[in-house]
């Protein structure tokens, strides 16, 4: 954990309650994706994930299938992800993270990966077809270069929750519902129990995402968590404004932070 | 080679709300493939509602023809639905049914899978419904309706390429979205552990039965067994029983489309590379971004980017050789087979008789190859009529 990548994660959710914004990287355009890390930090975002564009994104329902559709469409290569991040990083001090698929990172050779996430300022890697069981497939790289490998955890999960939060690193981020990523009117799980169990092994942040959009929703999560994850809804409005999208997203990130702090 | 992992290959790759179901599949099969009553309802079923025995069909007039090998045909073709699917369907419909599940979700390409599922669910008793590409509900609307017919829900999905990948991808995440009641009867051997294993465990039969038959007919066993691959279930099914028979050659037959060397084909042997998708760590057509590639070939059962880690594994050490087979190749043998035999095999397995059709004139007459006819062609009348440029409505 001593390194300087796990430890900026670590700040993310060391005042407060952590919000977590999610944007499709390269949607519609990597010059916009880099004006809303910086406007997204101003805004008060606590860290930043950012969805590497993959062909067949099988966690995600269909507003971030189409973002991504998007991305791709316009010609987002990885390499220019990375060299955009590495720009934003000039002026960007809050954690970013990957959100991946394992054959982006795999295809692109794995300590290369790592290399270009050091070099970029890329603190960690969320992984949804990487469950615990295959996380061998880039733990020890990872480890190697500080990456933080961010686990999650699922209604479905259970038993497998104390394993996969004694493992966990940065944070984890809990899977409020079952199916894919989408806003939701209302999150049925029981999202307490599965924070709880989690608590009883480690002291790593909790952060609920899937289904949240309205800052009611935001504040009930981060109640029972360290923070609350929102992809879709944002995703959503950069789909809207597109090039315009800027404002709009700045100021559903400062009305969400203020959200998930009134929960504190 | 258990544990999901075939040398480098096969594995879990799956989203976490996913893994506790199939831990679930892999525990009950474990469960259930050691259980004399179960491998006992299974063989019921496979007798008398598939029909197997599957003929070995001894092809006389194409061996004559071709003045080589001896040619034999593994009739799957005339297996209850038409294809070879109907075997590992039955025993994961069965599964299902011991497990409490009440209800069936598949993919499919062309339709023989989901029609093999759509058969089964009718048949137990359970809610079904089928994924299906737009492209392919688009190019084989017949298969769309025989499978409502038999009470099943088809969905035609939008994403992505339209086709059979996104079909998995849109399975896969209706798995997630309800995992208690459902079970994801994959079609081939591909996706998480346990499913290549139990997919082949359950398609070994036409393998088994091939040995079988061969023996009594000629006292010896073949020299080669031609199957066509897509994710590989048909293939992997007739190969499983002979792997350890090294004087046995393996030929897969890949889809190569327009050519290898064109844009056009689903040739994942020749042209793919390792990665991890779908569940596995296998080898796929995709950039080098990873990126999955839109895979092309006429017949919609083999327009799949990727291929069982088996066969990859299969391929990797050398057991088994894996050749392309075009578009134009397999028209062609559908069309000759359909004259010089009487029988219309599939568009599918028309890419290993096509490979028959090179191979076996070289060969001397005391050898003798097995061709897996995977299906049966019906389906594929007016796809070929329209190859041809034949105005054809159904």
């Amino acid at each position: 954990m001593n390194n300087q990548r796990h430890e900026r994660i670590a700040r993310a959710f060391a005042h407060g309650k952590a919000f977590i914004p999610f944007i499709t990287g390269g949607d519609p355009s990597l010059e916009v994706t880099k004006k809303l890390l910086i406007a997204m930090e101003e805004a008060g975002a606590d860290l930043v994930e950012i969805g590497l564009p993959f062909s067949d994104p099988i966690a995600e329902g269909e507003v971030i299938q189409e973002a991504t559709y998007r991305a791709l469409s316009a010609g987002c290569t990885t390499d220019q992800l990375f060299d955009m991040v590495k720009e934003a990083r000039e002026t960007v001090k809050i954690p970013l993270v990957f959100l991946t698929y394992v054959n982006s990172v795999f295809s692109y050779g794995k300590e290369a990966f790592m290399k270009r996430c050091v070099e970029c300022g890329v603190d960690g890697l969320i992984v949804p077809d990487l469950p615990y069981e295959e996380k061998g497939e880039i733990r020890d790289v990872c480890q190697e270069y500080g990456i933080a490998i961010i686990s999650l955890i699922a209604p479905t999960s259970k038993e497998r929750i104390k394993a996969i939060a004694q493992d966990a690193q940065g944070f984890i981020y809990v899977v409020s519902s079952l199916g894919v990523t989408g806003v939701r009117q209302e999150i049925t799980t029981n999202v307490e129990e599965m924070t709880a169990m989690v608590r009883q092994v480690t002291d790593v942040p909790c952060a609920i995402g899937f289904g949240i959009s309205r800052p009611e929703q935001a504040t009930q999560m981060a109640r029972v968590s360290d923070g609350a994850i929102v992809g879709s809804a944002i995703v959503r409005m950069v789909g809207e404004y597109k090039e315009g999208c800027i404002p709009a997203v700045a100021e559903y990130v400062k009305k969400m932070k203020e959200a998930v702090r009134a929960a504190e | 080679m258990e544990n999901g992992k075939y040398g480098v290959f096969g594995g879990q790759y799956v989203p976490e709300t996913l893994m506790t179901a199939v831990h679930e599949v892999e525990a009950a099969y474990e469960k259930y493939k050691a259980d004399p009553q179960f491998q006992a309802e299974l063989a019921d079923l496979m007798k008398n509602y598939a029909g197997r025995p599957s003929l070995l069909y001894y092809a006389e007039k194409m061996t004559k023809d071709l003045g080589g090998a001896k040619i034999y045909l593994k009739r799957e073709d005339l297996n209850h639905t038409g294809s070879h699917k109907i075997n590992n369907v039955l025993g994961q419909a069965l599964l299902a049914k011991k497990m409490g599940k009440t209800r069936l979700i598949a993919e499919t390409g062309a339709g023989q899978h989901g029609v093999a599922t759509a058969t089964a669910a009718a048949l137990m008793g359970m809610e079904c419904e089928v994924f299906m590409g737009k492209e392919d509900t688009d190019r084989q609307a017949l298969n769309v309706y025989r499978m409502e017919l038999l009470g099943a829900k088809v969905h035609s999905v939008t994403s992505g390429t339209m086709t059979l990948k996104d079909a998995v991808n849109e399975t896969m995440r209706e798995w997630s979205r309800r995992v208690d009641d459902t079970l994801y009867v994959l079609g081939s051997v591909m996706g998480p552990h346990p499913f290549p294993m139990m997919v082949r465990d359950f398609q070994k039969i036409i393998g088994k039965e091939i040995k079988e038959q061969i023996q009594e007919r000629e006292g010896r066993l073949p020299d080669a067994v031609l199957a066509c691959v897509g994710g590989g279930s048909n293939a992997m099914g007739a190969f499983y029983e002979f792997i350890p028979d090294a004087s046995v050659a393996l030929i897969g037959c890949e889809a190569a489309g327009l050519g290898v060397d064109t844009e056009k084909h689903a040739a994942t042997i020749a042209r793919g590379s390792e990665g991890i998708f779908h569940g596995m760590k296998s080898l796929f057509c995709q950039n080098k971004d990873g990126q999955i590639a839109p895979v092309y070939s006429l017949s919609a059962g083999l327009d799949y980017p990727g291929i069982g880690p088996e066969h990859a594994h299969l391929a990797k050490t050398g057991r088994a050789t894996y050749v392309p087979v075009t578009d134009e190749e397999a028209v062609s043998a559908f069309e000759y087979l359909s004259r010089v035999e009487g029988i219309i095999p599939a568009l599918e397995s028309a890419h290993a008789v096509a490979h028959a059709r090179k191979i076996a004139p070289g060969m001397s007459k005391d050898q003798i190859v097995v061709v897996n006819l995977s299906g049966r062609g019906d389906k594929d009348v007016a796809a070929i009529a329209r190859y041809r440029g034949v105005e054809l409505y159904e």
